[in-house]
């Protein structure tokens, strides 16, 4: 099993930490991983996205320019990674902001108002690990023991108490998908 | 199993320098490697083995008090990018000429000049040729995982002090950004000053009234001496040769076209061999992972029985000339090579083959 | 503010009491809004415009944030390696003596890689204008920390605060580099209210007049905050700046007339 996910998104959506939540779990779960971020002034124009990798094999490379999963947080992202999605592939995004609505029909579409639900909630803090939930829903690539363990390793000690916080947003948005259908 | 953690190859990089019981580290701030002095000012190694972690003023004087602390015969490290390594030449090549171990860490990232903050492989003849003046050559160790990036400190270490010389990680900006899974070797205890004194007697650590005094220098103004200086090291170097080298073969056995790659660019021909083959192409792939020494006898007799070798680094052709030196004239030879930044993807190095190789 | 915007209709050159000078580059600046380098650019072009030396004037950027100033002055400029900005000026300034060169340097850049080069440039007493933008951090590469970095101070490099035993002090090098026979004109300013950003533009014309007449270096530093690297939003920046910075750095002329000055003036 290789799953080649691309997270993108706006900086302060929480993407790379979303990325590296999910690698961190794929480790305890004694898997292979890699997580690759855009780095530097890239990101200042207000863009980040990281390609993560999870496979029970050595990984090959680490930088893709095709995958298996796409989760988009904002327009640039969907307008550059909508069709990197491999055919067949799934992907997932927060309909919030986007005005250019996905259009393939050879790949499986999912919504999540994931922005939504959690100013809603007002668990706007986690946003991200509510997509976190929603992707997991569909791809269990990691079993919830190891996205706690996972948690325990990539949040630094001082935010250790929010982690309840963190895994009850994961099972909301394990709830909130909308298959999409392009006609 | 040792300690398994999720690291940034910078991260591992500092972690590793901190449990292979290194005594110092001296460093100045330049993407894409600043992580590594972080994770060290973060992580507190002077209470943890009694580490010295201390950023410099510049590039210049991180090397120098590299060469300083290295003729001591302590066990130092530097890490920089490729405008602080050009800035560093001059160092390097005392610290080379005086025999002196310590590992420099190279992120590279785009050039020339101030270039770009993304990843690159063009500072391989700066590495391998000898950047600095005078003829000498740096181990160059060239990692292509995150494990690599820690476990190569160590054995970095242990090269420089087998042979009392320099060595160089030619990592890159995308090797030292990603996170991987590592596992981490156990803490190694940093050697007591009375251990340093009686393994490194070459070191200027004090003179002890029974011992000549002992001069850490390059310099030698009788040209036959410094013929002699010279020889010392070439033959030093054809030991390292002999003895050091280090590669990796993937689907070598029944290939009939070969990749030849180094560092990240090998992760990504290891991916296009798998695209390759599921076309019906049978490519292997060749990795040096030492860069001096040069693995040439293997890229010679893997080499010498493909139709056709495909080079791919992120440069516009250096290790190539290396792999030509090596491989019979017979062989057809390309390169393909993105710059400034620019990592090629795994279907493009594809593409290069069918065109470059295959059909050209 | 808002309403101004939904008005076009006013927006005629008879309203116009205000205006961005045209030595500035007509394109969006680089830097993080509330950043203090913009201001700076502006008044540096306020003085060339006034001076009319637009076409008579190279400067130098360093590597920092500021690295790519050249894109927004509209005049001549070179990008120099890290910290050797003075030594570019230099030259630039032997074979064209009678253009007006300048160096426009963060604190990392003038103050720890290139404190050779500033130091000889000073004493050499090359007849250029120095421009210092002292904002105690490391900001282009991410927050670490600089030779003027205060004590206790967190950066990236310094998480648990500045150590000065191991760490170093803070560099005062602005008053160091008063006491070369060299230097003409040193002044520490800032530009986070108007009072101090017009200060800082009397403090570079004159500087760029002592050039004029051949007398030495005219160094002018700038206190400036840097709200990414110091982790606060501009206000709190600006606040921290005033409470902390100046009683470090205090404002005020240093050396004029090529003469320390006696009692320094501390303004906010
Ligand atoms: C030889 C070399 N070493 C390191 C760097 C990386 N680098 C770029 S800018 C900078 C520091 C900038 O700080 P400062 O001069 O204070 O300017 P600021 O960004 O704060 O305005 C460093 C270390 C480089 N470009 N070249
Ligand atoms: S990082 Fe700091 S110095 Fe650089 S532009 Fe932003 S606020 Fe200014
Ligand atoms: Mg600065």
């Amino acid at each position: 099993m290789t799953e080649e996910i691309i997270i993108a998104g706006f900086g302060g959506q929480g993407v790379l930490s979303m990325g590296k939540i999910l690698a961190y779990s794929g480790v305890m779960q004694n898997k292979e991983v890699s997580w690759m971020p855009s780095y530097g002034p890239e990101m200042r124009g207000g863009t980040a996205n990281v390609t993560v990798i999870i496979s029970d094999e050595r990984i090959s490379s680490p930088s893709l320019n095709t995958f298996d999963s796409a989760i988009i947080l904002n327009q640039q992202s969907m307008d550059k990674f909508e069709k990197t999605v491999k055919p067949g592939g799934l992907l997932i995004y927060d309909p919030n902001g986007i005005t250019r609505h996905p259009v393939r029909k050879d790949i499986n579409i999912y919504s999540i108002e994931a922005a939504d639900e959690a100013s809603k909630l007002g668990l706007s803090k986690v946003f991200n690990m509510i997509v976190l939930g929603g992707f997991l829903k569909l791809k269990p690539l990691v079993a919830s023991e190891f996205l706690h363990k996972g948690l325990l390793k990539s949040l630094p000690a001082r935010h250790h108490a929010l982690i309840p916080e963190n895994e009850k947003a994961v099972e909301i948005g394990k709830n909130l998908l909308k298959p999409v259908q392009v006609l | 199993m040792g300690e398994l953690r999720l690291m940034k190859g910078n991260e591992a990089v500092a972690e590793a320098a901190i449990r292979a019981g290194c005594d110092g580290y001296f460093g100045y701030p330049i993407t894409p490697q600043s992580e590594v002095m972080e994770y060290l000012m973060a992580e507190k190694p002077f209470e943890r083995t009694g580490m010295v972690v201390l950023q410099a003023e510049s590039e210049v004087a991180s090397i120098n008090m590299l060469y300083g602390a290295a003729g001591t015969g302590k066990k130092v490290m530097t890490s920089s990018s490729s405008p602080g390594i050009s800035l560093m030449q001059e160092g390097i090549s005392y610290m080379a000429g005086s025999e002196l171990p310590a590992v420099i860490v190279n992120v590279v990232r785009g050039g020339p000049g101030l270039g770009t903050i993304q990843p690159s492989q063009a500072d391989y003849f700066q590495a391998v040729k000898g950047g600095g003046h005078g003829d000498y050559k740096l181990i160059v160790l060239a990692p292509a995982s995150v494990q690599e990036m820690c476990d190569h400190v160590k054995l970095g270490f242990d090269l420089a002090f087998k042979y009392r010389n320099p060595v160089m990680i030619l990592s890159d900006g995308a090797v030292g950004q990603m996170m991987e899974k590592v596992e981490l070797f156990d803490q190694i205890a940093r050697r007591t000053d009375a251990e340093v004194i009686s393994q490194c007697p070459w070191a200027a650590t004090g003179k002890p009234k029974d011992r000549e005094h002992i001069i850490i220098t390059s310099l030698d103004l009788d040209p036959a001496g410094q013929e002699r200086v010279n020889l010392k090291l070439q033959a030093k170097y054809k030991k390292i040769q002999e003895n050091e080298i280090l590669f990796e073969e993937i689907q070598c056995e029944d290939a009939e076209y070969l990749y030849v790659a180094f560092g990240l660019s090998a992760r990504i021909c290891q991916k296009a061999t798998d695209l390759a083959r599921a076309k019906g192409i049978r490519v292997g792939l060749f990795r040096p992972i030492t860069l001096f020494p040069f693995p040439a006898p293997q890229i010679a007799s893997v080499g010498n029985r493909v139709k056709g070798i495909l080079v791919v680094e992120m440069n516009a052709g250096q290790m190539i000339e290396d792999v030509k030196l090596s491989v019979g004239c017979n062989v057809k030879i390309e390169h393909y090579g993105r710059f400034g930044g620019i990592i090629p993807s795994p279907e493009e190095v594809v593409r290069a083959l069918e065109q470059k190789i295959i059909g050209g | 503010m808002e309403e101004l915007f939904a008005k076009p209709e006013i927006r005629k050159p008879e309203n116009i009491v205000y205006k961005k000078t045209d030595l500035m580059v007509d394109r969006p600046l680089s830097y993080c809004p509330g950043c203090g380098h913009g201001t700076v650019h502006r008044m540096l072009m306020e003085v060339l415009e006034e001076m009319d030396i637009q076409g008579n004037t190279i400067g130098v950027s360093p590597v920092g944030c500021s690295v790519l100033a050249y894109d927004f002055l509209n005049i001549d400029m070179l990008g120099a390696a890290h910290g050797r900005a003075p030594a570019l000026a230099t030259a630039i300034k032997r074979l064209w003596p009678y253009r007006f060169v300048f160096t426009y340097q963060g604190d990392g850049d003038l103050a720890a890689i290139g404190t050779a080069e500033t130091i000889h440039a000073c004493n050499r007493g090359e007849n250029i204008t120095i421009i210092f933008i002292n904002n105690g951090i490391y900001g282009m590469t991410g927050g670490q920390m600089a030779p003027t970095t205060l004590p206790g101070m967190r950066t990236s490099t310094s998480p648990y605060g500045r150590d000065v035993q191991t760490m170093g002090h803070p560099l005062k090098i602005t008053e160091l580099i008063a006491h070369l026979p060299g230097v003409e004109y040193v002044t520490r300013q800032s530009v986070h209210t108007p009072v101090n950003a017009r200060r800082t533009k009397k403090a570079i014309r004159k500087a760029f007049e002592i050039q004029k007449e051949k007398k030495g270096v005219g160094f002018i530093e700038v206190v400036s905050n840097c709200n990414s690297g110091w982790k606060m939003t501009p206000v709190q920046a600006n606040k921290w700046m005033e409470e902390n910075m100046f009683p470090f750095y205090p404002l005020g002329d240093i050396k004029v007339d090529g003469k320390l000055v006696e009692k320094k003036e501390t303004v906010s």
